[in-house]
This record gives C-alpha cells, structure tokens and sequence, in this order.
C-alpha cells in the first residue's frame, strides 16, 4: 500500500470539492488527488483559495459540495487517514512543555505513564527532521523562540503519533525558519516522500517550491488555473499563472543625498532620513528586540508625544497587529485617530475617505471596508496593517518580519510603496529573514547573538556576506 | 533571583513560610498539633474551593458563583444530606451535572463565562435560602468524624492539604486529560484541530469544578457543623486570589494545584496572623489585599527581571 507505484490509492481524493461562505467562493469545484510519494506545490496568491482548499482536506471544514475521500486507507475522517497539517500561524499550547504538546494531538498515549514516551517521540521526530536542533523535550513552548516553535510544531506534524503520517500539509513552514533549518526540512521533505508519504507544500517562496515538489498545484480565485509536473514549470510561468507579473527586483537604487541621522541606538544602530535600513542574520538574533526596544522607547514613555514619531508594523499579526473584533476600517484607521479628531471627536467621514484612499493604493481586496478584519486573508490582513503604518504622518516605520506569508506580487507592490515613501524622507527599520527583502535597503545590520555583528551598505549587501556575517563566530 | 521565575511554585512557598515564621514569633504557642490544626482546618475548604476555581481558571474562564455555590452545597449538606444521604446524595451530583452543562452551554454558545457565572451565583443563592431561610441543619456524623480526625503526629488540616495537593497535582499536572484541559486554556483551537471536542472537555473541567465545590461545602460543614445561606460568600474571592497567589495566571492555562493549595493556606493563615496582630477586623480584608498586592508585586518583578536576563 506505502509503495510509491502511480497505480496506488490515492491517499486524497477531492471530486468537485467547492466551499462557499456566503456569496463568496473561496473553493470553486476543485478535483484533486494526492498518490503516495507525491509531494504538491500549492502556489497562488493571498485569497486564490489555498487555505480553504487544505481546511477542506484536513477535515477542517466540511466542503458545500463535492466530496472528499481517503481511499488507501478508508479512513472516514482526515485524522484517521493520517493527514496532518502544520499551520503558517503558530498553533501549540504555549503554557506546555514541548512533549505535552506533543500528547495534544496524540491520543494513542494513555495511562499514567506517558510522559517517557512522548518525550522519546518528539526527541525522536526532532532528530530525524532537524538534526541538531537543541530544543528541550520538556521546555515549556513559552520560552522557545519562533523558529524554535515552528520547528516542534513541524516535528509534531511528522511524528508517527500512533498510527502514521501519510500526508503532512504544510502552510508556509519556512517563514520564520532561517536558510539552513529550512534546508533541514526540504531534505526531510524529500526523505519523506521517497519514503512513501504526501506532502502539500505552501510557500511563497518560489525557489523552494521548485526544490521540493514533484507536482505544482496553481490556485487562482479558488480554482486551480495550472497542474504540472514540477519541471514543466520555469519561474516565470509559475508566476504569470499565478497571475501576477513579476517585476525583476528593482535595480534602479536612486542614489540618494544622504539626509540627517535620525536614529540612533546604544547599539550601534543608525539611520538616516530616506533610508531603508535592514536588520538581518540568523531568525531570533535579537533583530525583533532590537526593534521592540528602539519603538517602544520612541511611543510607550508617559510623556511621549501625542503625535506619534514611530510606527510599528506587525509580522506577528495575531499577536501585535489585528485588531480581531473591529471592521477593516476600524484596524487601519487607528494611528490616524488623533490627527483627525475634532475637538476629541473623530471624524468619521474623513476617516472613511484617507481608508478608502489607502485601500486603493495597497490594493485591499475586499467589497466593504466595514467587513470585519478577519474575513480578509492573511495577505490582506497584513496589507491593512501596512496601510494603517503608512496613513500616519511618523517619519520612522519599524517593521518587524512585515512579509510573512505574502505573496509574490503584494511583495513587490510594498517594496515599490516603501521605496517611494522612503523618497519622501521617511525611514524605514525593517527586519527580515528573508534575504531577497534585506537586499532591498540603503543599508544592513547584521544581527549576531543580540549584538550587530556587520554593517553594510551599497553592493556589500547580498546574501554571501550578510550570511558570512551571521555566522562568522559561530563555529568557532 | 532568576530561579523564582523559573520555578513559580517557590513564590507561594516562600510567601506560606514567611506568614508561617511570622505567626509563629508572634504566637509561639500555635507551634504545635492542635494549634496547627487550629490554624489550618479552616483552610481545607478554601483548598478545595481553590482547587474548583483553578479548574474554571485553567480554561481561561472566571467563576464568580463560587461562593453562592458553595453555600448551597453546605445548605444541601446540613439538611438532605444529613436527614435522607440518597436524595442528597442525588441533589449533589446533580449540582455537579449543573456545572458541566454550564461549561458546555458557555462554550457552545460562546458566552462570557464572567457573566453567567454571575447570574447564577444569584440562582444558586436564592437556592440555597429556600432551602435554609435561617441558619441552622445539622452536619451528619461521619463527616463531622472525617473533618475532626486526628491522625498521629501530623495534623488533619496538613494531611487533608497535602492530599487535595498530590491527588490535583496528579489529575492536572501529570494526567493525560489534565495536560489536554491546561491545552484548551492554552490555545483552545490547536486541541480543537487536534481533533478533541472542545465543548467535552469544557463540560469536563467545569463538572471537576462543581465536584471540587461540592467537596468545599461539605467539608465547610463537616467543620462548622451547621449552615447559613451566605456562609460561604467570600469564598468566591478568596478562590481566585488562591489561585493567583499560588502561581496561577487569569488566561493562557497556566496553574499549578500545589500552588493553589498553598496560596489557599497562605490566605486563611494571613487572617490568623493579623488577628495575632490585634488588627481590628475592619482592616483585616484590606491587609488581607495588601498581603495579595505584595506576592503579586514580587512574582511581576522576579518574572520581568528573567525576561531581561
């Protein structure tokens, strides 16, 4: 049944699968099946369906028509038929320790003896996907960091659990894992499958996709517009399927005067107006705190101003950035508030003309800007808190990880936004993990350790040395 | 000082001994059996009552009928239980049935437990004066026998803490179903995508709630050997300043059943000390809070320090 011959059972098989929320089709009639061996590429912009079509999958949520099926086990339910699903947003019990994590999702553990075993399990799955990962069976989740998170929550997604894993749904699992630990999951990716399991692989991040998958899923307005075996697509096909053309990442870096410094931290960090100043190194380096720090400085005082000289821009959405009960307008709205106030009243009708004007420029897809925040996908969640960043007047943005789980071609629409803004002297504090973003900026720091380690600026900034720098002394 | 923040229970450990020394130098006489027990056995149904809130706290809800409940249970347990064990027997588990919808009905209809518990600490009080307008009932004799037990050596209000303390540890802490509840208050929808059913298991830590109140009531009584209506109103606060003060956090799952036994005993034995001090009654709740404000104060700056270091 594990072989990985084409005329297996599939292990999904969706027939028509279509999932309306109102008027809305998120999936459209969609007819997929997924063998044992293959591993998918789900590539399509943010909104094109491709979290409906794995909630679909997953048992997650019940498709309005079509049907869903697990033929090479005959399972009735996804869990049954040993479909896991690692989240893009982080979904472990923080207040438990790594292994009780683990027993969440493990019900085959049982009796008063279980702790052992379920530590043995994780040390065992930890292992085998990323090798040297010094993370501590029994750390509460709490005090890991974010890559660290999403490397357990990865490991408990390949864990045997009992029974096995056969399919393994990966939303973005590389976004806050730097190079080499993503690395350690694309090889155990591929392990995997050569060993006969499935794996659904979402990323942004083209290169990737094409390093791992075996089979390229294109999703467009909850269809699929393209299904190719993976070599059949170059990078540029993908992306036009998609539907976004690809500007080649801007060249033209204007030289600029270089305006007054602005900011300055103990550290060593600095900036000057117009500059688009990067934080980089390894994920959990302290770029996050050094930012927290510089921000929180800058607005949290008593007797900071009313007019703020900052303003944050969340990667961490759920945690820092959406408002989750008010409407769109109501979440980008919120940095201006006080600005457009009358005598302590706000202005509504101003208030809906600055969103209305932003939701054009950064291009929120949604009909009515009173929708609530969280009927946007994540894409577009983010694209609110950038319009809410950029609505106000701040002459400093500090934007932390801002493009976690984006698309392509919002990707470069933000990058054209922040180079124009940046033009009319703002400053940019942006941390990232991914290279091709640090490549965008005036100048880099590179984070080692919680200290800068480098600083470079012009042609010095590219991968080779941003990479030199983040692990120069680590071997030694 | 790091190791405060990193072993919470050591907090409401060192608070315990500190009122205990305390009291202890000011009355060196209560340094012995019968003046611990004297200290301490009013504290086993404030344990309980902790206990019962924790397990509320534990999934990120509040009880604030607590204190009413535990009334009624005393109520119920001073007459039925006392005059016809059957139906008493049945009045209380049907209480405890009681609890567990009320987790289910919260969670399903997604209401703000705050609330509901409120209105029903109103039901549960008008309960329990229909059934004892006045003070008075009777406890039955063998839960009078168990609560005045005298075990060598150590004191009934120490073992029966230690006890709630072990069994609640194990239930909680160490059990299967335990680490899934403390999961849900956690992050209720990764249990849910893990394939629990979200609502059992809310009805499952309310129903542990209503049995732990029931326990509370009965031992109140086993200790006070008769009932009233309000006997046990100050219980719902008392509860959930146990549970803060043993190391337990309003949201996010974090609790620790030693840590509330502890914070129970730390509570009533505070009362004691202050009453030690000749402290007028009417300042005692609010040396009782000050007390509260101080532990909370130093757990705030031990755990910032950590985050720092």
């Amino acid at each position: 049944m594990s072989t990985a011959a084409p005329l297996a059972a599939p292990i999904v098989a969706l027939t028509e699968a279509a999932k309306h929320f109102g008027p809305v089709r998120a999936l459209d009639g969609v007819s997929l099946s997924i063998f044992p061996g293959d591993c998918l590429g789900l590539v399509g912009h943010n909104g094109a369906g491709k979290s409906t079509l794995v909630n679909v999958v997953n048992g997650g949520l019940a498709p309005t028509s079509g049907s869903v099926a697990f033929p090479a086990s005959g399972a009735a339910t996804a869990l049954a038929a040993g479909v896991r699903s690692v989240f893009q947003e982080l979904s472990l019990c923080p207040n438990l320790t790594v292994a009780e994590n683990l027993r969440i999702s493990h019900s085959a553990l049982k009796g008063m003896n279980w702790r052992a075993p379920a530590r043995a399990e994780i040390r065992a799955a930890l292992d085998r996907v990323f090798p040297g990962h010094g993370i501590d069976a029994d750390a509460p989740v709490d005090t890991l960091s974010i890559a660290q998170r999403q490397m357990v929550e990865i490991a408990i997604g390949f864990a045997p659990r009992g029974t096995e894993a056969r399919l393994v749904i990966l939303d973005e699992p590389t976004s806050s894992l730097d190079a080499g630990i993503a690395d350690q999951l694309l090889t155990h990716i591929k392990r995997f499958c050569a060993g006969g399991g499935a794996v659904i692989f979402i990323s942004h991040m083209l290169g990737e996709i094409f390093e791992v998958a075996t089979r390229i899923l294109v999703m467009k307005d909850g269809k699929v517009v393209a299904e190719k075996p993976a070599g059949g697509f170059t990078r540029q096909g993908l992306v036009d399927a998609m539907g976004h053309v690809a500007t080649e990442a801007a060249a033209a870096q204007a030289a600029r005067l270089p305006g007054d410094e602005v900011v300055r931290t103990p550290e060593g960090l600095r900036a000057r107006r117009g500059e688009i100043v990067g934080l980089s190194g390894l994920a959990g380096h302290g770029q996050a705190e050094a930012l927290a720090r510089i921000y929180l400085g800058a607005t949290s005082s008593w007797r900071s101003p009313r007019e703020a000289g900052m303003v944050f821009v969340a990667g961490d959405r759920g945690r820092d950035g959406v408002l989750p009960l008010w409407s769109i307008l109501r979440n980008a709205s919120i940095s201006i508030l006080p600005q457009i106030a009358r005598r302590g009243m706000v202005d509504r009708t101003r208030e809906a003309e600055i969103v209305a004007e932003w939701k054009k420029r950064i291009g929120i897809r949604t009909e009515d800007v009173t929708n609530p925040i969280l009927s946007l996908s994540g894409g577009n969640q983010q694209k609110v808190l950038f319009a809410r960043a950029l609505a106000s007047a701040a002459p400093v943005v500090v934007m932390d990880d801002p493009m976690r789980g984006v698309d392509v071609g919002t990707k470069q629409d933000v990058y054209a936004m922040i180079r124009a803004e940046a033009a009319k002297g703002r400053i940019f504090l942006w941390y990232s993990t991914e290279t091709e973003e640090v490549c965008q900026c005036d100048r880099v720091f590179v984070f080692r350790n919680g200290e800068i380690s480098a600083e470079l600026t012009g042609d010095a900034i590219n991968e080779e040395r941003i990479l030199e720098a983040s692990f120069e002394m680590e071997g030694a | 000082m790091r190791i405060f923040a990193r072993y919470r229970i050591l907090l409401p450990v060192v608070s315990l001994a500190v009122v205990l020394a305390a009291t202890f130098y000011m009355q060196p006489r209560a340094m012995s059996y019968f003046g611990i027990n004297l200290l301490f056995n009013l504290a086993v149904p404030i344990a309980l009552a902790t206990i019962a809130q924790m397990m509320i706290i534990m999934v990120n809800d509040i009880d604030l009928s607590l204190g009413a409940f535990v009334s009624l249970v005393a109520c119920i347990t001073a007459t039925f239980l006392s005059d016809s064990p059957m139906l008493g027997v049945l009045i209380l588990l049907a209480l405890v049935l009681c609890y567990a919808a009320l987790g289910a009905v919260i969670h399903a209809l997604d209401l703000p437990a705050i609330v509901v518990t409120l209105g029903m600490s109103f039901v549960w009080g008008g309960l329990a004066l229909f059934i004892l307008p006045s003070p008075g009932g009777a406890s039955p004799g063998w839960l009078r026998a168990l609560m005045t037990v005298k075990p060598p050596y150590i004191p009934m209000a120490v073992c029966a803490s230690v006890i709630i303390a072990l069994v609640t540890h194990l239930l909680v802490i160490r059990s299967g179903i335990g680490t899934v509840l403390r999961g849900v208050g956690g992050n209720a929808r990764s249990v849910e995508r893990a394939g629990w059913p979200v609502v059992r298991l809310k009805a499952l830590a309310y129903g542990l709630a209503g049995l732990f109140g029931v326990f509370a009531g009965m031992a109140l009584v086993g200790l006070t050997t008769s009932a009233d209506a309000n006997i046990a109103l100050r219980y719902t606060l008392l509860s959930i300043a146990g549970v803060i003060l043993g190391g337990g956090e309003f949201t996010g799952g974090k609790v620790s059943p030693v840590g509330a036994v502890i914070g129970a005993l730390t509570l009533t034995l505070a009362a004691s000390f202050l009453s030690f001090l000749r402290l007028s009654p009417d300042w005692q709740i609010g040396a009782q809070g000050a007390i509260l404000i101080l532990v909370l104060t130093a757990r705030l700056l031990f755990t910032r320090r950590d985050a720092e270091a």
